[in-house]
C-alpha cells in the first residue's frame, strides 16, 4: 500500500524542475508567437487568434492533416494485428528466443536519419535491391521519385520494418507471464486455438497492447526524419505529413505565428487522439 | 522445427534485408553501387572505413554523439530514481495529474520543439555544447524513465524498506545499497530505453548544436550534399551507426520485454 506523504515532492522536484524547464519555456515561447505577428528586430503585434483561423481554415493544413491521419491509421491496422501474430509465433523458451529479440530489435536502434537514408537507397530503381528486384524481376515500374502512390507504399512499408517489433516485443512480454497451467486447462476442456487467443492470451495482452497502440499512435503521428529523409515529402506534395509541413512553415518560410499556431493545433490533436484512445481501451477495468 | 516458427523466420528475414543491404553497399566501391544491382561486393573494399576511421569530422561526429547519448541516459536515470520511487511508495498531493503531465510530454512533435529549443538553449549560452542536446532529449526520456522504474519498483514489496529502517540504515545508505541492487534490471531496461531514443533522434540533436558538438547525422547529411553523393561512405558511415545499438541491446536481451510489460498505463 501506498502511504499518504507530501514529502515525496522533494523526490519528484529534480524531474519537475528538469521537464518543466524543457516543456514549459518552449511551450510558452510558442504561445507567445502564436498570438502575434512578428516583422523582425524584436517588434511584436498583437494578433489574438488569426492565426489559429487561418491555418484551421487553410486547405494546406487540412491536406497535410488529412494526410497525417491517413497514414497513422494504415500503420495502426498493419503493425498491431501483424505484430501479435508474430509474437504469438515466437518460440517461448530456449536458444533462439535472445537471437531473436535482439535481431527483432535491431531496425529501432537504427539512427531516424540512417533510417530514412538507407530506404531511399535501397528502393532506389537499378542500383537498389528492392528498385532493381520490383522493376528488373517482377516486371512492374515502380520509382518513388515520380508515382505518389510507390512513394506511399515505400513510406509504410519502412514504417512497418522499423516500428512493427515493438508492438512484436510488448505483445510478447505479455504471452510469457501466462502460466502453462492456463494453456493445460484450456487443452483439457478441448478449446479450439482461437478461443485459446480470444480468452486467455489476448485478455494477458491487454495491459501491453495498450501501451504499444498508444505509443505507436503518438510516434506515427509525429513522424518527421523519416519520410523527410526517404521523400522529401514528395512527388509534390503527396506524403507530406503534418511534422514535415510544420517544419517547412516554421524553420523554411520563417513565418513563426501560423507556425506556432500549428504547433498547438498539431499538440492538442494529439493529445486528444490519445486520451480518447487510453479512455476506450481501459473502459473495462472501471467496471 | 514447429511449422508455425516460419513466420518469425520470415519476418527476420523481412528487417534483415535491408540492413545487409547497407552493410554490403558500405563494402563496394562508390562506382560499384551507382554501376548497377549487385548482391555481394565485386571488388571488396574497406575504403569507405579507412576514410571515416582517418577523417576527424567523421570520428567526431559518432563521439560527440555517444557522449551527448550517455549525458543523457545518466542524467535521465538519475532524476528519474529518486521520482519513479515517490510515485511508487507515496500518495502525494497531484500524483496522478503530475504522472499524466509527465507522459504527455512523451506526445509532444519534436518538430514543435525545434524552433523554441534553439532560443532556449542559445539564450543561456549552451548552444552547440554536449549539455544541450543531453538536456533537451530529457523531455521525452526522463517521462519514459520514470515510467519504466516505477513500474519495477512496484513489484518490490514495501516489507524490504521497512525491514531496513528497522535494522537502522538511513534512507540514501538503504537506497543505494539494498533497493537499487533490486531493481538492477529495471535501471537496465530504463537506461537501455534512454539510450535508444536519445540515440535515434536526430532533429533536435541537429538543431541544437552547429560545430563543436555537431552529431553523426549532421555530418552525414553534410557530406552528402558536399561531396556528390558519396554512397560507399554514406553506407558505411550508417553501418557504424548500427553497432552502438547492437551492442547496448545484447546486454539488456534478457530484459527488454519485461521492460514494458511491467509498466502500468
Amino acid at each position: 500500500m501506498r502511504t499518504e506523504n507530501q514529502k515525496a515532492w522533494f523526490f519528484v522536484l529534480p524531474v519537475l524542475i528538469l521537464v518543466a524547464f524543457n516543456a514549459l519555456v518552449p511551450m510558452m515561447t510558442v504561445v507567445n508567437y502564436s498570438v502575434q505577428e512578428t516583422f523582425g528586430d524584436n517588434l511584436f503585434f498583437w494578433q489574438g487568434l488569426d492565426w489559429f483561423e487561418q491555418i484551421l481554415r487553410s486547405e494546406r493544413f487540412q491536406a497535410a492533416l488529412g494526410r497525417q491521419f491517413l497514414f497513422t491509421a494504415i500503420i495502426l491496422l498493419i503493425e498491431v494485428p501483424l505484430g501479435i501474430i508474430i509474437a504469438l509465433s515466437m518460440p517461448r523458451k530456449g536458444f533462439w528466443v535472445p537471437v531473436c529479440l535482439v535481431l527483432m530489435a535491431l531496425p529501432m536502434l537504427i539512427p531516424w536519419n540512417v533510417v530514412g537514408a538507407m530506404w531511399n537507397i535501397f528502393a532506389l530503381p537499378k542500383i537498389g535491391m528492392l528498385g532493381y528486384f520490383i522493376n528488373d524481376v517482377l516486371g512492374i515500374r515502380y520509382d518513388m521519385t515520380q508515382d505518389p502512390l510507390a512513394a506511399w507504399i515505400t513510406v509504410i512499408v519502412m514504417d512497418v520494418w522499423h516500428w512493427t517489433s515493438l508492438v512484436v516485443l510488448l505483445c510478447y512480454a505479455g504471452l510469457v507471464s501466462i502460466p502453462d497451467a492456463y494453456y493445460q486447462a484450456a487443452k483439457i476442456d478441448g478449446a479450439s486455438p482461437w478461443s485459446v487467443f480470444r480468452y486467455i492470451q489476448l485478455p494477458k495482452m491487454k495491459t501491453v497492447l495498450t501501451i504499444a497502440i498508444l505509443l505507436r499512435f503518438m510516434d506515427s503521428f509525429n513522424i518527421y526524419t523519416e519520410p523527410f529523409v526517404l521523400t522529401g515529402g514528395g512527388p509534390g506534395n503527396s506524403t507530406t505529413l503534418l511534422s514535415i509541413d510544420l517544419v517547412k512553415i516554421a524553420l523554411g518560410q520563417f513565418d513563426l505565428g501560423p507556425a506556432a499556431a500549428m504547433s498547438l493545433i498539431y499538440f492538442a490533436i494529439t493529445l486528444l487522439v490519445s486520451w480518447v484512445f487510453y479512455v476506450v481501451m481501459t473502459k473495462d477495468d472501471q467496471k | 522445427m514447429r511449422k508455425r516458427s516460419i513466420i518469425p523466420i520470415v519476418y527476420i528475414i523481412f528487417l534483415m534485408l535491408p540492413i545487409y543491404w547497407l552493410v554490403s553497399m558500405s563494402f563496394k566501391t562508390t562506382n560499384e553501387i551507382l554501376a548497377g544491382f549487385s548482391l555481394f561486393p565485386q571488388t571488396f573494399t574497406v575504403d569507405s572505413y579507412v576514410a571515416i576511421f582517418t577523417d576527424p569530422t567523421w570520428y567526431w561526429g559518432y563521439i560527440n554523439s555517444i557522449l551527448y547519448v550517455s549525458l543523457n541516459t545518466v542524467l535521465s536515470v538519475a532524476v528519474a530514481l529518486p521520482a519513479a520511487y515517490a510515485f511508487s511508495r507515496y500518495r502525494f498531493l497531484g500524483d496522478k495529474q503530475l504522472f499524466f503531465w509527465l507522459l504527455t510530454n512523451r506526445m509532444a512533435p519534436a518538430a514543435v520543439f525545434a524552433l523554441p529549443f534553439f532560443q532556449l538553449y542559445s539564450s543561456i549560452g549552451l548552444f552547440d555544447t554536449h549539455l544541450a542536446v543531453a538536456l533537451a532529449h530529457t523531455l521525452f526520456n526522463v517521462p519514459l524513465a520514470v515510467w519504466i522504474l516505477e513500474g519495477f519498483m512496484r513489484g518490490i514489496p514495501k516489507e524490504l524498506d521497512e525491514t531496513a529502517y528497522v535494522d537502522g540504515y538511513s534512507f540514501p545508505r538503504f537506497f543505494v545499497t539494498i533497493f537499487l541492487p533490486n531493481i538492477k534490471a529495471g535501471v537496465g531496461v530504463a537506461a537501455f530505453f534512454c539510450f535508444m531514443f536519445s540515440w535515434v533522434e536526430m532533429l533536435l540533436a541537429k538543431t541544437l548544436t552547429a560545430v563543436e558538438a555537431k552529431p553523426i547525422a549532421a555530418v552525414m547529411t553534410r557530406t552528402a550534399s558536399s561531396a556528390g553523393y558519396e554512397l560507399g561512405l554514406l553506407a558505411a558511415a550508417g553501418t557504424l551507426t548500427i553497432i552502438p545499438g547492437a551492442i547496448v541491446i545484447w546486454f539488456v536481451r534478457n530484459y527488454i520485454a519485461r521492460g514494458f510489460a511491467l509498466g502500468r498505463v
